[in-house]
């Protein structure tokens, strides 16, 4: 077995495992923060006996027993041993069933509104869907000790201001799974952005992929959650075209051959799953512009028109500048480019420091012949751009530019 | 669990406020404590306008007395209660009712109570 598909079948055991061990142990001990730190102890351990000794028979029942004993060495450690035995629910937990609505319960708390925002998809990452901190931090490139800290103080506000591990009521489902929905989407686009060479043990893409069906299946008249998974797995499907050796290729040029039409189809029918529910919302208006995109045969032979009909609908719903700079470039198709780049300068003022508007800008003017300032719309895309691969993309963009010019 | 309620808000908008429409308000909040008498472990107080405010602050050859509040936040406290609740969820869904909350510039702030000295004891 190559290391890479072992850390494959790890990671989906650890996903699956660690958010219900975590619940179940904050129920036993009354303690989230001893029942976390424990599972995180044993996720720890079996990464490195998992990958010396190969996955074990029952892994579930491994990092139980993994857990277990760390908890109980936390409670020693802690010295609350009897406040917290007065606590202790002594029963077995009950095993199957449950787990999704505890995993889903500690999702909702991870995800509440009263943790700070840059913490609820690092609480998640560690709690839910079990991944260590050093991991956290070599996707997110900050560093491990502010991680930990942002961690530590995020577990200390649920447990000493009781943040309940509960599904809310359903009075403010919707908007609480608003929080949740939100922090799922970000999860997925750190993985999706950032490159996953080999140094990477864990796709962050492919969790939130997973996270999100495991929330649509758990609430399953929440249209907007059938939404997200619909989005997640149409893109994720394109996620083998999208590098080509590290470096980031825009879907016109993708090799459509790559792309997992079988992921495609499912994400179409999750689509209909959601649509059926009668109650439209943005995630729901982005998997079916992913869907049209997926489905086409070429970047020029694209429902265009159709792409042009969803943006305006999401746009409605958010009217934000990103979401105008993506309906500019689906006009761009329709109306043609100097109409498209026309509305464009109209978004020149909230979008002045955002990369890919004057990408885009850059895109259109090379399509008009207008060179020089198509490059000078490069470079200040280039200043403005963090991500790596992305970085190489408009350098070789520029590059091309300055060759064709001088040919 | 108990978490102290402080009601906040905002001096210099409070101003902009039409009186008729605050006076409704505050009838909803005579009723708000009413309806919530069950979760009242202590129905606190109102204070005094801010301008009231003395405050004895630390200083390095000895305390000293200064007119006004210990900050100088926009936002002023104008009261206090103590609420006995389940969980946060809980008192989030009190305080998501209180009246005032229609003002601009009003906030509550929701502080868990320090209950359990038992650390402390020998």
């Amino acid at each position: 077995m190559s290391s890479s598909s072992s850390d494959d079948l790890l990671a989906r055991t650890l996903r699956e495992e660690a958010g219900p061990l975590v619940a179940r142990l904050s129920r036993r001990f009354g303690d989230f923060d001893l029942a976390e730190e424990a599972v995180q102890g044993a996720v720890v351990e079996a990464l490195s006996a998992w990958r010396r000794d190969g996955p074990p028979q029952r892994p579930g029942a491994w990092l139980q027993v993994a857990a277990d004993r760390n908890a109980m060495d936390g409670m020693r450690l802690r010295d609350r041993q009897r406040a917290l035995a007065a606590r202790a629910d002594v029963r077995l937990p009950d095993q199957g069933a449950r787990d999704t609505d505890e995993r889903l319960a500690l999702l909702f708390a991870c995800c509440h509104p009263a943790i700070a925002p840059e913490a609820r998809l690092a609480l998640t990452l560690r709690a839910v869907v079990g991944l260590t901190t050093p991991q956290i931090a070599r996707a997110f490139l900050v560093h491990e000790s502010t991680l930990a800290q942002r961690i530590v103080r995020a577990k200390r506000k649920i447990v000493s201001a009781r943040i309940s591990l509960a599904v809310p009521a359903e009075s403010e489902l919707t908007e609480r799974l608003g929080d949740v929905l939100a922090v799922v989407y970000v999860m997925f686009n750190e993985g999706f952005v950032s490159s996953t060479g080999a140094t990477q043990d864990r796709d962050l893409a492919a969790d939130a992929v997973w996270l999100a069906g495991v929330v649509a299946t758990a609430l399953p008249r929440e249209a907007e959650a059938w939404g997200l998974a619909a989005l997640l797995t149409i893109q994720h499907a394109r996620s083998r075209a999208r590098f080509v050796d590290g470096d980031l290729v825009l879907l016109r040029d993708q090799d459509r051959g790559l792309w997992d039409a079988a992921a495609i189809a499912e994400g179409e029918r999750l689509i209909e799953r959601a649509a059926a529910l009668r109650r439209p919302g943005p995630y729901q208006l982005q998997a079916a512009i992913a869907a049209v995109h997926a489905t086409g045969a070429s970047w020029a032979d694209t429902d265009w028109l159709q792409i042009a009909l969803l943006y305006d609908e999401l746009a409605r719903f958010d009217p934000s500048p990103v979401v105008r700079l993506n309906q500019a470039v689906a006009q761009a198709q329709v109306l043609g480019p100097a109409e498209s780049l026309r509305q464009l300068d109209g978004l020149a003022a909230p979008l002045a420091d955002y990369h890919l508007f004057h990408a885009t800008r850059a895109q259109l003017l090379s399509d008009l012949g207008r060179h020089d300032e198509a490059a000078a719309a490069n470079r200040r895309a280039l200043e403005l751009t963090t991500n790596d691969a992305e970085r190489r993309l408009l350098t070789t963009r520029l590059h091309r530019r300055r060759l064709d010019d001088g040919s | 669990m108990k978490y102290v309620l402080m009601y906040t808000s905002r001096p210099d908008l409070d101003a902009g406020t039409d009186p008729e429409a605050a006076q409704a308000i505050y009838k909803r909040v005579y009723e708000w404590f009413g309806e919530n008498a069950g979760v009242m472990a202590d129905s606190g107080a109102e204070l005094l306008g801010v301008e009231t405010a003395t405050t004895v602050r630390h200083a390095a050859d000895g305390a000293v007395v200064v007119d006004g509040p210990f900050n100088e936040a926009k936002e002023v406290i104008g009261g206090f209660s103590v609420i006995d609740v389940a969980d946060m969820d809980a008192a989030i869904a009190v305080v998501k009712t209180w009246p005032l909350l229609d003002l601009p510039g009003v906030a509550v702030e929701i502080r868990p109570m320090v209950e359990d000295y038992s650390h402390m004891e020998g």
